[in-house]
């Protein structure tokens, strides 16, 4: 009988692999990728329609609004992450391989936020200039998205994890995950809004780019953890 | 072995556990009664009318414990789902649930006392600063909590997917007692410390510890209860719960 033959790979041709496929994967289903970027939009939009279009008022919601609509576009496509690969038996077989879990969670992670993170970021100057943001609060709108958003696709990874196969997952899901999203969207929002008053953002982006690493180090550990409750 | 030596992993067995939570019980209850009444007379007919805030800062002897327990209870519960998914035992996950509401009961009531205490001292309500924003954030965590364990059928796994949670959701404590440094708003900082003599009148100290020790025994007291009644309804297949409830 002939021995199969494994090509043994590195981690990081792992995780390009697993990248790969989720990206293709997703760009199968565009509608699925599209629609929290239209929502995004939509969200963003409806506030000067609730709020009047006076233009002092609308620059001065303008980070925490965009922020916030970031916030819930980005929780919405969070169920995707695993629903699909449960569905069809294929994270069953992720948990059984031998390639470490987190680095296959940590790639799910990485092409949420390419597919719904890095868009937003792009998206939001367009939007900023329709709340009369100017240049310089632009490039911060989109510094800070830059280096929230991953945090949002890490901390959603947890709760994707946790409320896989429950009843009501998708209400479920916000209810966990949106109060872990608040230290992001306070110094997200905030260095932009300290800007404008003048004061330094130093510590705002600093404290953004410590939950990135914060996160980025203990996300995939729970959310491993969570996956293997759920397919107990 | 040596018989004088008590056999704490006894008690890691819901069936032993629920008999000695049975004994427990009752005094923690008493106790909590007996603190709870001697607590509300030193703090309203014995501590002195505060200078500044006249009668209304009176409400701040069943704030100031509750909010403590509130975030407290957070820890506990978080340690409780620890030691249920390192050691896998079964009433670690019962303990964590039992103590759940308890703690969203004391974080509600901490926000109510709150914003009761706010309107006349600061005029609102309501005040978005960084303390009660963050005890609506453990709120949040509390129901977060309680639904997810309401929408997993399995108790094992419900138990286990909270415990994750709560671990995830500790990290916020931390966030919420530091938050007065962080953001330096328009709450008064903590008036009670170890290190510093305290700012406040003897009476009113002592009035405020008892309230805390009696929330404290109201809160064991009422968990075991509920972590009894968790018990029966877990192990209702099995013979020793027939013969409990005979």
């Amino acid at each position: 009988m002939k021995k199969l033959e494994l090509k043994k790979l590195g981690l990081g041709s792992v995780l390009l692999a697993a990248l790969r496929r989720e990206l293709s994967l997703a760009m199968r289903q565009k509608g699925e990728v599209l629609t929290p970027l239209v929502f995004f939009v939509v969200i963003a939009s409806l506030f000067p329609l609730g709020v009047g279009p006076e233009s002092a008022l609308l620059l001065r919601m303008a980070p925490g609004v965009l922020w916030v609509s970031a916030l819930l576009a980005a929780m919405l496509s969070l169920q995707r992450m695993f629903a699909m690969d449960y569905v069809d038996g294929s994270l069953e077989q992720m948990v059984l391989s031998a390639t470490p879990l987190g680095l296959l969670v940590a790639a799910k992670a990485l092409s949420h936020f390419l597919l719904s993170g890095l868009p937003l970021v792009l998206m939001a100057p367009v939007l900023g200039l329709q709340f009369g943001l100017e240049g310089r609060a632009l490039g911060l709108l989109m510094l800070t998205l830059l280096l929230g958003t991953p945090t949002l696709s890490l901390i959603g990874s947890i709760g994707a994890a946790l409320t896989l196969g429950v009843r009501g997952a998708g209400v479920l899901l916000s209810l966990l995950i949106l109060p872990l999203y608040i230290p992001v969207l306070i110094f997200g929002a905030g260095a932009v809004e300290a800007d404008a008053a003048g004061l330094g953002i130093g510590g705002h982006l600093s404290l953004l780019a410590a939950l990135l690493v914060l996160s980025a180090f203990f996300a995939p550990l729970a959310t491993t953890t969570a996956l293997r409750i759920s397919l107990e | 072995m040596n018989n004088r030596v008590i056999h704490w992993f006894k008690f890691a067995s819901p069936q032993n556990f629920y008999f000695l939570a049975g004994r427990m019980w009752p005094w923690f209850a008493a106790l909590a009664a007996v603190l709870t009444v001697v607590g509300l007379w030193i703090s309203f007919f014995v501590a002195p009318t505060d200078a500044q805030q006249g009668e209304g800062y009176r409400i701040i002897f069943v704030h100031v414990p509750a909010s403590q327990m509130s975030m407290f209870i957070y820890l506990v519960m978080a340690a409780w789902a620890g030691f249920g998914l390192a050691f896998n035992t079964r009433l670690s996950g019962m303990m964590a649930s039992a103590l759940a509401p308890t703690g969203a009961l004391f974080a509600f009531l901490s926000l109510v006392t709150g914003s009761l205490w706010g309107k006349p001292m600061w005029g609102a309500w309501w005040v978005w600063d960084a303390r009660l924003t963050s005890e609506l954030i453990l709120l949040f965590l509390y129901l977060g909590f309680l639904a997810l364990q309401s929408s997993i059928d399995d108790p094992r796994r419900a138990d286990k997917a909270c415990a994750v949670l709560a671990l995830v959701g500790v990290v916020n404590v931390p966030i919420i007692y530091f938050s007065v440094k962080w953001w330096n708003t328009l709450h008064q900082g903590a008036s009670v410390s170890l290190t510093k003599s305290p700012t406040m009148a003897t009476a009113m100290l002592w009035g405020m510890l008892i309230m805390v020790v009696a929330f404290w025994m109201y809160a064991i007291a009422i968990a075991l209860v509920r972590v009894r009644n968790i018990i029966l309804e877990r192990e209702r297949h099995t013979e020793w719960v027939k013969h409990a409830l005979e």
